[in-house]
Formats: structure tokens, sequence, C-alpha cells
């Protein structure tokens, strides 16, 4: 059963994550995804030192805030200073990356984190973690229950603003010329991305995140030109991940997050040599 | 106070030992990162000190010890195969350079992570402290370490001194570098290896996150101060030393606290006073000459107004209502009262009961602007062969920025002309 739930939080992140992260890369902002995850930290931090007296919701929001000033200061140094993009990137996210592990530190005593969690988290402790009713009901593990909420807002978010974030990632221009306000897009995405590496960050820890937001939607961009496509075989891509990962964590005696992110990148080098179209072996074949 | 003068004294071998390391690994990452920085390819540090893991972890299974110099020949290896994986990536598939960083970043660290933990789970005591490649162990370098980063320090400067030129051209200039015969290929090699060894070394200090700050943050501080890279090196050096002091400083009065993080704010910090404040690059200073410009531009345009409402009346001495200046050109809100408030200021107009008047100061700066967008109207016309109504609008952006000297030349090359296209008179 623990098993079980292993894979399900495995899982429930893949897709939250590759769905997104498919609109990252064909933004070219999959650095910006890697920055968000990293940049999180201190939010998280400050949501521990408050602690259980507050309401969780608003909590996480709170946290999730600091993805989007992430991207509101990438683009300050990128418009206001000139900086060019990447630097603007490397500089933030370290910098709010830093400043997470100070308060870590600060208060050592008071927050529950260590700095092993927040880079590969502890999927094998969510099984652990049961959310147990007054009543004494079993309701199964707590982590899995964030997570499901969460995959549902994302599903919620893409499926109503599909067309929003279809124009505004392959047709810049034409959406501003209409009056669709890319601005709008952008951020609503930046949220999504944030609120979903806060609540992914303890079960799973950064990389994890990072790599599904990345690794499945590029093995689909191999596959397909086709958005709803790529949209489903990431999808796809990211839950075979966490359950081969699962196998290879327990037949290695490894972390859980690590191994999921080998086999996704197992499947990435796979397609990236033998896919039809864009593999690089299948294109020797046919020179 | 005093724990400052403790610090600075180094009389504590520890204390001698962090400080040198920090400034050392500092120095050496920023010097590595001005290249990276300059080929648009800094986060390719981040890509790299993610991926050096798993070569440290097999340099450690398949040794067994964790003699410095094996596992940094190990870490060289690994991180050295994802500067290539990423450019095989980028050159072979659709895939996007920032794309490919991520992905082998995300999966070269997931191996490393997988692989340190069936490290740790085998229960060999040998491999404690293999976790400071994860989050670095400043505060606790020893003379060992210091001995290490030393060495690979003077190897990366001597490197970047020998190959300056060479590594000059590939950063600005690659194409006329291939032109000239030097073996692009091979410089490219060079450059990968020497900012993995920076890499391989400074994670040591600072952790695998925040590496990337070393590169990235001396190189981007130091661009808003010179544009001569030679001048740019020396600066991120600087910038990167002082850095590693500060953060050994901190954790020094403050144990509790990692020396890592406090380095990244000391640079945070740096690129913030550097890009607010730098003299000609900085935010403030583009700000203020901006506003400068804007203010040249907005009185000069009153001036002219006021100066062409003058010759229709053949009188320049009268005073102007706003209504009349605002027939004549429109202007933003508010703009044109603090134009003529400016322009008062400087004794070119002065407020009359009904409105405002040139000075005869007023009316000589007046002349000038008005001929200076008049002799550009003829000389579009005459030599650049623009009909007469397309040569308004080219005259209205370059009258403010005209020289004296370019002005002389113009009327040379004009002839002295006397009216304009519109046949208005040229004032003197």
């Amino acid at each position: 059963m623990n098993e079980f739930y292993t894979i399900l939080t495995g899982s429930l992140v893949a897709i939250s994550c590759s769905l997104l992260g498919s609109f990252l890369i064909l933004r070219k902002m999959a650095m910006v995804g890697d920055a968000i995850s990293h940049a999180v930290l201190p939010g998280i931090v400050i949501a521990y030192l408050l602690g259980e007296t507050r309401e969780m919701i608003p909590m996480l929001i709170g946290a999730a805030a600091f993805g989007v000033l992430t991207t509101v200061l990438i683009e300050l140094f990128h418009k206001k200073a000139r900086l060019q993009t990447d630097a603007s990137i490397g500089i933030t996210f370290t910098f709010l990356f830093a400043l997470g592990i100070i308060l870590i530190s600060a208060f050592a005593g008071q927050v529950d984190l260590d700095q092993d969690c927040v880079l590969y988290g502890d999927i094998a402790m969510v099984p652990l973690d049961l959310w147990i009713t007054d009543a004494g009901l079993n309701l199964g593990p707590r982590q899995v229950w964030i997570l499901g909420v969460n995959l549902l807002v994302v599903l919620a978010f893409i499926l109503i603003g599909y067309k929003g974030l279809f124009i505004t990632t392959f047709h810049e221009e034409y959406a501003a010329t209409v009056g669709i306000a890319a601005g709008f897009w952008h951020y609503s995405l930046m949220s999504t991305v944030s609120l979903t590496t806060v609540v992914s960050f303890e079960s799973v820890g950064a990389i994890l995140v990072v790599a599904f937001l990345v690794v499945p939607p590029a093995t689909a961009y191999l596959l397909t030109e086709k958005l709803p496509v790529m949209l489903g075989l990431s999808a796809l891509f990211g839950v075979i991940s966490a359950i081969l990962g699962n196998m290879l964590a327990t037949w290695l005696d490894g972390s859980i997050a690590g191994a999921m992110t080998a086999v996704a990148g197992g499947l990435f080098l796979l397609t990236f040599l033998f896919s039809p179209k864009q593999g690089i072996l299948m294109r020797l074949k046919f020179r | 106070m005093n724990s400052l003068l403790e610090f600075l004294s180094l009389a504590d071998p520890n204390v001698r030992f962090v400080v040198l390391g920090s400034v050392l690994l500092g120095m050496s990452s920023a010097v590595v990162g001005c290249f990276t920085f300059l080929r648009k390819r800094a986060l390719l540090g981040d890509a790299i000190a993610h991926s050096i893991l798993p070569g440290i972890c097999l340099a450690f299974m398949v040794s067994g010890s964790k003699n410095p110099w094996i596992l940094l020949a190990g870490a060289a290896v690994s991180g050295w195969l994802s500067v290539a994986a990423i450019d095989i990536i980028t050159r072979k598939s659709k895939l996007k350079p920032d794309t490919a960083v991520g992905l082998v970043l995300s999966v070269f660290f997931g191996v490393g992570i997988l692989l340190l933990t069936h490290i740790q789970h085998q229960g060999n005591a040998s491999q404690a402290g293999l976790d400071k490649f994860l989050f670095g162990k400043a505060a606790s370098m020893t003379s060992e370490d210091v001995l290490v980063f030393g060495g690979v320090g003077m190897l990366l400067l001597l490197v970047v001194i020998a190959f300056y030129k060479e590594f000059k051209l590939i950063s600005f200039n690659p194409e006329f570098a291939k032109v000239i015969g030097l073996p692009v290929a091979f410089l490219e090699f060079l450059l990968a290896t020497v900012t993995v060894l920076a890499v391989a070394v400074g994670i040591q200090a600072v952790g695998v996150v925040l590496m990337a700050a070393l590169i990235i943050s001396p190189a981007a501080a130091a661009r808003f101060w010179t544009e001569k890279l030679a001048v740019m090196i020396v600066i991120a050096a600087i910038f990167g030393a002082l850095s590693g002091v500060f953060g050994s400083f901190i954790s020094f009065s403050a144990p509790s606290m990692p020396t890592g993080p406090w380095i990244v704010v000391a640079l945070t910090v740096f690129v913030m006073i550097s890009l607010l404040f730098a003299p000609q690059k900085g935010f403030v200073a583009r700000w203020l000459r901006d506003g400068n410009n804007h203010e040249k531009i907005l009185t000069e345009n009153i001036l002219k107004a006021l100066y062409q409402i003058g010759e229709k009346a053949r009188d320049f001495a009268g005073s102007r209502e706003l209504a009349e200046i605002r027939e004549r050109r429109e202007f933003g809100p508010g703009e044109l009262k603090r134009g003529l408030r400016i322009l008062a200021r400087r004794k070119l107009v002065v407020e009359a009961a009904t409105g405002w008047r040139l000075t005869s100061l007023g009316l000589t700066e007046s002349r000038r602007v008005v001929r200076l967008h008049r002799l550009w109207e003829m000389y579009l016309k005459e030599k650049i062969r623009l009909k007469e109504d397309h040569v308004h609008a080219g005259a209205e952006a370059i009258e403010h920025i005209i020289t004296p000297e370019i002005e002389r030349l113009l009327e040379e090359k004009l002839g002295f002309p006397e009216r304009d296209p519109h046949n208005s008179e040229i004032p003197r």
C-alpha cells in the first residue's frame, strides 16, 4: 500500500508539472521554471515559521507569491537594468535560495526543514503522514490529497485557459493585435507553476519538480508537433517515470526522487536516439 | 568591532584557511564567469554545478577513497559530459538551449542523488562528507582543501592569461575566429574545461544551487562598470574575492550562519549597487540622462513654437497665452507649463500679465533651434532628394542633437541657404 501511495504521489506531481512544463518549454521559459522551483524556498520557510497557527491555503498562496516575485525580479533586471535574461535568472534565484537557506539556519530550532529535503525531498515519508478526521476516519496520506487538489487546479487552469495560453504561446504578436492580454496569461501560468512547486516541494524536492517540468515535455516535443498530443504524451511519460523510478529506487536502495528523474532522463535519451522524425539515429538511417 | 579585528588579523589558522579558500574560489570562478557571461551562457555554470555530482559519486564508488584529486577528476569528467550533452541536444534537435540546460541539469543531478543516497545507504563509514558537494562546507575548509583550491585556481588563471586573446575572440566574434584559422573547437573545449574545474572546486564552498551565483554575479556586476574585457575581469575578481571575505566573516562572527549563502548575498548586493549606481550604464545614470534629454527636447520645442508665432505675427517681443502656444503645437498635460518654468529659470522666457514672452537671450536660442530644423529640411531635400512634404518629421527628431560642427558643415554643403523647402526664412 505504501508503494502505491509513493507512486501515486510521484504521478500526481508528474502530471501537474509535465502539463505546465509543456507550456514553459514552448515559451522558451524552461529555466524560469527551474528558477521558480528554487526561489520559492524563502516563502516555504516563512510558511513553516508561521506554522499551524494559520490557515493552510493563504500560507500556500503566500509561498507561491515568491515564485511570481521571481519572475517579476527577472523581468525587472532584464528590462530596467538591461541585464541579459540568463544572467537575470541566475542572479535572482540564487539570491532568493540563499535567503531561504539563511532563514533555515537562523530559525533552525523552529523550522522542520533540512537542506537535503529542500533539494530532493522525502517521498518515502508521504504514506506515513496520514489525514485522520476527528471522527477517526483514515483518509490516506495528507500529501496525496494536497497534490490531488493541485492537479485539479492545474487541469482546470489549462482547460479553461487553453485558448489564451495557446495563442500567447504560439502567436504572441497576433495575440497582442486582437487584444489578448499576454501579461495576464504569463502571470497566471507563473502563479500556477509556483503553486505546484510549493505543494510538491515537501514530498519530492526542488530537483524532481524541475525534472518533471522539463524532461517529459521535452521528450514529448520530440515526438509530436500538436499541443494536445504533447500534453498527453508528457503526462504519460511522467507517470511511467514515477512507476519505473520507484522500482529502480527499491532495487538500488536510493532516493526515489532521484530514481524517477533518472528514468525520465532514460526515456528522453531513447526518444532522442530513436524518435521516428526527430531521433538522431533515425535521421542517419534515412540520409 | 573586536570580532572584526580578530577576524582581519587572521591570527586563527582556521580563519586563515577559510578566508584564503573563499577568496581563491571567489576569484577563480569570477574570472571564468566573465567569459561564460559574455558568451551568453551564464546558466551553463548552473548546469555544470548540478552535473558533477554523479561523477563524484562514481569516482568514489570506483576508487573507494575521498582523495580530493580523484573526486575532482570524476567531477571534471561528468561536468564536461554535461556541457557536451547540452551542445549535442541543442544542435541535433529542435529543443531550445534553455530546455537543453534544464534537462541535462535535472537528469544528471537526479542520477547523482540516486547514486549518493545509494552510497549512503550502504553503511560505508568512509562516505561521510561526500554531501559537502551538495551544500558546500566553506566554514570547515582545511589546509589540504586550500591547497587544492589554490592549485586549481592558479592553473585556471594561468590558462586564462595564456589564452586571453583567443578566449576574447571566441567570446565576441566566433565567426571571425574561425575565419582567421583559430582552432575554435579546441578553444571551446579548453574554455569548457576551465569552467568545469572552476565549478568543481567552487561547489565545495557554496554548494550545488548557489554555485551559479559565483559564476554569474561578479561578471554581471563588473559589466556595468566598463567596456574593456581586461578591466571587467579584474573588477569581477575583486567582487568575487570581497564576497568571499564577507561570507567567511559572517560565519566567523555568527557560527550558526552558513558561509556560502552569505557570499551569495554579498555578490547580489554588488550586483544591485552596480546596476543602480554605475556611472554610465547604471539605472540612475540612465534615468538622469533620459530626463535631461526629455527636458532638452521639451524646452526646445516650446522655444520653436514661440518663434513660429512671433514669425507669423512679425513680432517676437509680444507675450503669448498658453492656448496660443498649444494651437501651434501639442504638449502633454502639464508639460507645457513645466517646460516654460524651466525656460524661465534659465532666463530664456519671462512670465508677463497675459502669458509668456521670449527674452532677447531666448530669441537667440529659439533662432538657433529653428535654424537647425530648417537647415536639416534643406539638406534632406537637396542632398537626399526627399519631397518637401516628407522632410519635416526627420528634422523634428534631429534638430535637438545637431552640434555646432555639424551645423557649420551643413551650411557649407548647402551653400549658406536663406530659405527652407517651405520657403520660410532660415534665421541667422
